[in-house]
């Protein structure tokens, strides 16, 4: 590919917008990466080797090695089928809007993306379950799968290789929790978006059933790009362990709020200062959550840690999807907390009681607070039900998702907690 | 069995299980809420929570969900771990929240698992202080009461009516703290074991809405160990009473028959017991008499040789044993239609032959082919539907064993089945509400149903004879041959002897278990204690050689054409009945006796299964109503056990089942079972406002249960279970501390006798009786009942519940010519009725079906041959 060798993943998308469409994509190098597998002799297991030893890490949040999961689906004769590739395109983390960014200006890399990890995991059917807001990305995407279908990318005997792929595009009904990865499954089934228990994993009961890989758009997207210049370049462009670029989102009161494909590792203040442009004038920076509303805040003295997914928890946080958002000392803290734990309350799907009953508790409590009717007491349940909310306290990653901001957010800025209660109001109002 | 080390004491744990039903088992105290033992694990309550160790040096640890995770040798957990103990007091706070504490006017309170696990954590104090969300209740019907404020939100209801039941109008709606367990719109519940879920709920959002009308707290109830009359399944089920009235009825577990559930007519129709046609007193000619100069008057009537007596497939064991030794067993009848007699004897014999074994409904609910022959399970025998729903999960079980998924979690064992089913094929006259779990049906007339199950028979083994062969029949003999646990279910439903006998040859082919079912509680019993049928009672008093009939439990207007027994009652000259309810043959008789129902007396069902259970009486009755065994009293019996020992001494076949149940000089530690759960204080206060003085409780000369609170605290074996309650668990999730293990053998074995077990070897002969196929008349059509869940049974048309739901008689078509809804005649042997017509698509050419057991078409002889017109 051109212009693509530091940015691969956004080095070809336009900057007025537009979608880069087939001949657009097929002239910047795109569709190559399958023809140099599906005709240049390449097996399943080359592809999933190459992309282990990229070290691609899921850029969902959960950054699973990607090579590994493939590794997983059960292969051989016996094995039960169809077999399924489903892509999370259900973005809808607030702060987050990476894979908006792909999806919507350059849908064939993730359609090059989704019929190599179909190839490379023996997949018969792939989903691409898309946040039903995401309208122009439902057009574009559409569009781009009908594009791919008849110049049998898609299809039966994909480049006469014997490979066959049908892929879907499904609009997700709308809630925070059908992008967990076994919720998701759960929906496209048509049921209750009640995430499921693990194990069995999606891997060997997925999708009715069946054996099941759910990947992130952004993860997808890179596989075109490694399969063409291999995982030794895919490692080059990191700065860390993780291999590969990031893109690295910055929202909040920052002078150039947006969306950069930086080096896997780069730092929260290269990215808050160099490339947002730092705080608006007047403005001092006060934290950050670094990959969306469910990682905990870091604050000044963490700005120089390499954000990935190695990093990021050694200073107690999360790499999550890189895409932060910045609070100043203009804004609220608690009712930046309030907001937040509001936003998960409203999507908890209403399995597990930690989950259904404390977050509304503290969501009730927090509001209060901002209210001026906070109470001597209030923090330590606020506390015990965040502690409530811990990993395995609850059935899935959104609790724990809700408890990181919240508890963070306690314990950075306590003393604004404690002034709306002491002042019975809230000092920002 | 798995080591698990547990606060560091070591138990013995079943490895296939997980760790909160391996606590259980062992009766350590752990709460939880959306866990069942027949519904498995999904942990969503979190409430079993437990601190898990990597190893012995392990101090930090982690929670756990016990119910989440498999006892696997040398796992270390604690309960008392303080943070896992903190996380479960944490989670009842949560549920809390929103519960509104209404228990003071809530109908669970005292017997609410929701209270017993709150007690449990130590909860005790609010910390919240915001206002509760709240719902809009719903009319769920006349059966289930729906509080939805109460809701934990344990999925529990849904779990069992959508997965379990397989009932489609309850869900859960919404989500976070708002989901709503109901129905998309108020309406009656649609599903035939929607009872179930007043024991399911772990709190007051279902509660049984008849006990509402006469409402009493557990605590209050005297209660008595029973057993279902409005089938033949044998359900073992818990009657209370207060006050002289039968107040409520609750599944009492056995392992081997219902387990944990029973049907709604099983569970709701008690309420005949309180019916305003309850005979309350013994009626001379309409006038009361006492109860001497009722027996006098009987004795009197018996003492000339010219006296006949009539019994019942719907009493007891005992009473149609006394009546045949008050008149003698040359004059006693068994009071079945000759039909019905003919078949239940056929059955008998069957059984009694094998080599094919009659399954309990444990071994039903385990087999992995099942082919129905002729039978309307959800009406007939609806418990044996509910375990059929399971079965069919069997072989796809194999899915999730593939995918190492733990039988016991329930939503990953699910996930990886999804609709997978196994092997089941259902051969009826008309679509059941079975048909929507079905490999494939098929739809004929009873000699055609005969003819497609001899061709199974060949098909499996081409020694069995059969005259024709179907696309079908290699398909099911196929799908029988492979199964590990087939099974045959046929029976009297379609009132044919070459169905069932058909069915035998399959099962015999197959080496299937063959399960028959009958038509009511004690068919089985009644027709081994034999006695001639109707037709030869009529014929004793229309020949003249009788002219007294003493008619026992039996309205014999459901047995044969009304012309026929007004016939035969004028004729007689004096006709004395025996019976709970005023019935059209009551009316008849000039001597009426109150005969006390199951909850007023003791005594003996045999079952489908071939199954002897006793129930025992709940409350002693007013004085005029007494147990029928007791009003005939030959012999001078002075208890049931003298009439059991006589019975076996009579009968010695039947001598068996005189050990369904300890005898009435059974102590523990030298002290009865008390009927009465036990209470701090009150109960002798009841009474109080008639007199201070402590009324003396009845003595009870026929069990070993005390009509009182006080007796053993020890639990009592399993066919004396009067209600299930240890301490901290008040409610029926107490069951499983009378289990081995959460959904187990009960610890002292299963109530019942089993009165069938023939040799796995007897030489097989095959049934060659095939009769031609079908040929649909011209201008006439071919009779058949068809069995309504809610309105064919006796006496639940009795109870008052159960009557708003129940079927209006109708006549069932396939047919172009007629209108739906209107008005036509029918003519048959039987009489000529007006009757609305229903169009029925799936009945076969040239057959008609009539609302079995539904007046005025209850005494219909059937199979027969109609003619159905529109009126002139």
């Amino acid at each position: 590919m051109t212009n693509s060798t530091l940015k691969p993943l956004t080095g070809n998308i336009r900057p007025d917008g537009s979608v880069l469409d087939l001949p657009a994509y097929e002239q910047a190098g795109g569709y190559q990466a399958i023809r140099k597998v599906l005709r240049g002799g390449m097996t399943p297991k080359t592809v999933i080797a190459e992309v282990k030893n990229a070290n691609l890490r899921g850029r969902g949040g959960a950054g699973f090695s990607t090579g590994m999961k493939w590794s997983f689906v059960p292969a051989g004769k016996d094995t039960p089928n169809p077999t399924y590739l489903v892509i999370n395109a259900d973005e809808m983390e607030p702060g987050t809007f990476k894979d908006r960014f792909l999806l919507e200006r350059n849908p064939h890399q993730l359609l090059e993306g989704a019929i190599l990890a179909g190839f490379a995991i023996e997949a018969d059917i792939a989903y691409i379950f898309l946040r039903g807001e995401y309208t122009l990305a439902a057009e574009r995407l559409s569009r781009a799968i009908a594009e791919a279908y008849e110049s049998h990318y898609l299809g039966k005997d994909i480049l006469g290789s014997g490979y066959s792929l049908e892929l879907h595009l499904h609009l997700s009904a709308g809630r925070y929790i059908c992008g967990d990865e076994t919720g998701l499954l759960n929906a496209l089934e048509g049921k209750r978006a009640n995430p499921r228990a693990k194990p069995p994993f999606p891997v060997v009961v997925g999708l009715f059933g069946k054996p099941t890989v759910v990947n992130n758009v952004e993860t997808i997207s890179c596989v075109p790009h490694i399969i063409n210049n291999g995982a030794e370049w895919f490692h080059g462009l990191s700065r860390t362990k993780d291999g590969g670029t990031k893109l690295y989102g910055v929202s909040g009161k920052v002078k150039r709020p947006g969306l950069w494909e930086l080096p896997m590792g780069t730092t929260a203040r290269e990215v808050l200062e160099e490339h947002a442009g730092g705080m608006r004038d007047g403005l001092k920076f006060r934290g950050l959550l670094p990959g969306g509303s469910s990682t905990p805040f870091i604050v000044e003295e963490h700005l120089d840690t390499p954000m990935d997914f190695t990093e990021m928890p050694k200073v107690g946080s999360r790499l999550g999807t890189g895409t932060m958002i910045v609070l100043d000392d203009h804004t609220c803290p608690v009712g930046m907390a309030w907001n937040m734990t509001k936003f998960f309350a409203r999507e908890s799907c209403g399995f597990c009681t930690p989950c259904w009953s404390g977050l509304g508790w503290a969501e009730r409590i927090l509001r209060s607070m901002e209210d001026g009717q906070g109470k001597p007491g209030d923090l330590d349940k606020l506390a015990s039900q965040a502690k409530m909310w811990s990993p395995g306290n609850t059935f899935c990653a959104l609790a724990p998702g809700a408890a990181d901001p919240l508890e963070t957010a306690m314990k950075y800025f306590h003393p604004d907690f404690e002034r709306h209660i002491a002042e019975h109001r809230c000092p920002w109002r | 069995m798995a080591t698990v080390y547990v606060d560091n004491k070591p138990y013995e744990m079943n490895p296939e299980e997980n760790l909160l039903h391996g606590c259980l088992s062992h009766g350590l105290n752990l709460p939880y809420f959306c866990w069942h033992p027949a519904l498995g694990s999904v942990g969503a309550c979190r409430q079993c929570a437990v601190k898990l160790f990597k190893d012995e040096h392990d101090s930090e640890g982690k929670l756990v969900m016990s119910c989440m995770t498999p006892a696997i040798q040398g796992t270390r957990i604690s309960i008392a771990d303080a943070e896992a103990s903190v996380f479960r007091a944490g989670v009842i706070e949560g549920l809390m929240l929103n519960h509104p504490h209404d228990c003071p006017v809530c109908d669970e309170g005292g017997e609410c698992h929701l209270q017993d696990m709150t007690v449990m954590t130590g909860h005790d104090s609010r910390r919240y202080e915001f206002d509760k969300r709240t719902f809009r209740n719903q009319n769920l019907g006349p059966l289930v009461n729906h509080e939805a404020n109460r809701c934990i939100q344990c999925y529990r209801c849904v779990r069992y009516y959508r997965d379990y039941a397989g009932g489609k109008d309850l869900n859960a709606f919404a989500s976070r703290n708002t989901v709503f367990f109901g129905r998309n719109e108020d309406g009656v519940l649609e599903n035939e074991f929607s009872g179930n879920l007043v024991e399911i709920c772990p709190t007051g959002v279902f509660t049984d809405k008849t006990l509402k009308h006469h409402y009493a707290r557990k605590w209050d109830l005297q209660f008595a160990p029973s057993v279902c009359v409005h089938c033949a399944m044998g359900c073992n089920v818990d009657a209370g009473e207060r006050y002289g009235t039968l107040r409520r009825i609750v599944n009492r577990y056995n392992h081997e028959v219902n387990g944990y559930f029973l049907c709604d007519r099983g569970r709701f129709g008690y309420e005949f017991v309180n019916s305003e046609r309850r005979l309350q007193k013994p009626l001379l000619n309409g006038k009361p008499l006492s109860v001497a100069a009722a027996r006098d008057y009987l004795e009197e009537r018996a003492a000339g040789r010219r006296v006949i007596g009539i019994g019942s497939p719907r009493a007891s064991l005992e009473a149609n044993f006394a009546l045949r030794t008050f008149v003698g067993p040359d004059r006693f009848y068994s009071g079945m239609a000759d039909g019905q007699a003919k078949l239940a004897d056929r059955m008998i014999e069957i059984l009694r032959r094998g080599p094919m074994r009659t399954p309990t409904l444990r071994e039903i609910e385990e087999s992995d082919a099942v082919f129905i022959l002729g039978e309307d399970l959800t009406s007939v025998a609806p418990r044996m539907a509910l375990s059929l729903r399971q079965s069919v999960r069997q072989q796809p079980m194999e899915i999730a064993r593939r995918a190492n998924v733990p039988m016991w979690m329930d939503h990953g064992v699910r996930d990886a089945l999804q609709d997978s089913k196994g092997p089941l094929y259902i051969a009826t006259p008309y679509a059941t509400r079975l048909d929507e779990v079905a490999t494939a049906t098929f739809r004929g007339a009873p000699d055609d149903l005969a003819r497609l199950g001899f061709a199974v028979a060949h098909a499996l083994d081409p020694q069995a004879p059969s005259a024709q062969d179907f696309p079908l029949a290699a398909e099911i003999a196929n799908a029988l041959k492979s199964a590990k646990k087939p099974l045959v279910i046929s029976g009297m439903s379609c009132a044919s002897e070459a169905v069932m006998e058909a069915a035998a040859n399959v099962a015999m082919a197959a080496r299937a278990a063959l399960s028959l079912t009958a038509p009511e509680c004690n068919t089985v019993g009644a027709a081994l204690i034999g006695g001639s049928p109707l037709t030869a009672a009529f014929e004793a008093v229309r020949d003249g050689r009788a002219d007294t009939v003493i008619i026992l439990e039996n309205d014999l207007y459901r047995r044969a054409p009304a012309y026929e027994v007004d016939a035969f009652l004028g004729a007689a000259k004096h006709v004395i009945a025996l019976d709970h309810l005023t019935t059209p043959t009551t009316e008849k008789a000039e001597l009426q006796l109150p005969a006390g129902t199951f909850a007023e007396s003791d005594g003996t069902f045999i079952s489908s299964e071939g199954r002897a259970q006793r129930f025992f009486q709940v409350f002693a009755p007013q004085q005029e109503v007494l147990a029928s065994w007791r009003w005939l009293k030959p012999d001078h019996w002075r208890n049931l056990d003298d009439v059991l020992a006589s019975l076996s001494r009579a009968l010695p076949e039947l001598a068996p089942a005189s050990s369904a149940a300890p005898s009435a000089a059974f102590r523990i530690a030298g002290a009865k079972i008390p009927r009465s759960p036990h209470r701090e204080s009150g109960r002798t206060a009841a009474l109080v406002n008639i007199t201070i003085s402590e009324p003396k409780t009845p003595e009870d000369p026929d069990s070993a249960l005390s009509f009182s609170m006080e007796g053993t605290p020890d639990k009592p074996p399993a066919a004396l279970i009067p209600f299930f309650w240890s301490p901290g668990w008040n409610s029926i999730q107490a069951t499983s501390t009378y289990q081995k293990e959460p959904g187990g053998p009960l610890r002292n074995g299963d109530a019942g006798v089993r009165m069938f077990e023939p040799a796995a070897r007897n030489g097989q002969s095959w049934f060659s009786a095939i009769p031609p196929a079908f040929e649909p008349r011209e201008g006439e059509w071919l009779l058949l009942p068809m069995y309504h869940f809610h309105g064919s049974e006796e006496l639940s048309q009795a109870a008052r519940g159960l009557r708003e739901l129940a079927v209006k008689p109708q006549v069932f078509v396939n047919s172009t010519d007629l209108a739906e809804g209107t008005e036509v005649e029918l003519r048959c042997a039987s009489g000529t009725f007006r009757l609305p017509v229903r169009l029925r698509p799936d009945l076969p050419r040239g057959v008609a079906c009539l609302s079995a057991g539904i007046a005025p078409l209850g005494g219909v002889t059937m199979p027969a041959w109609g003619k159905i017109e529109s009126p002139k």
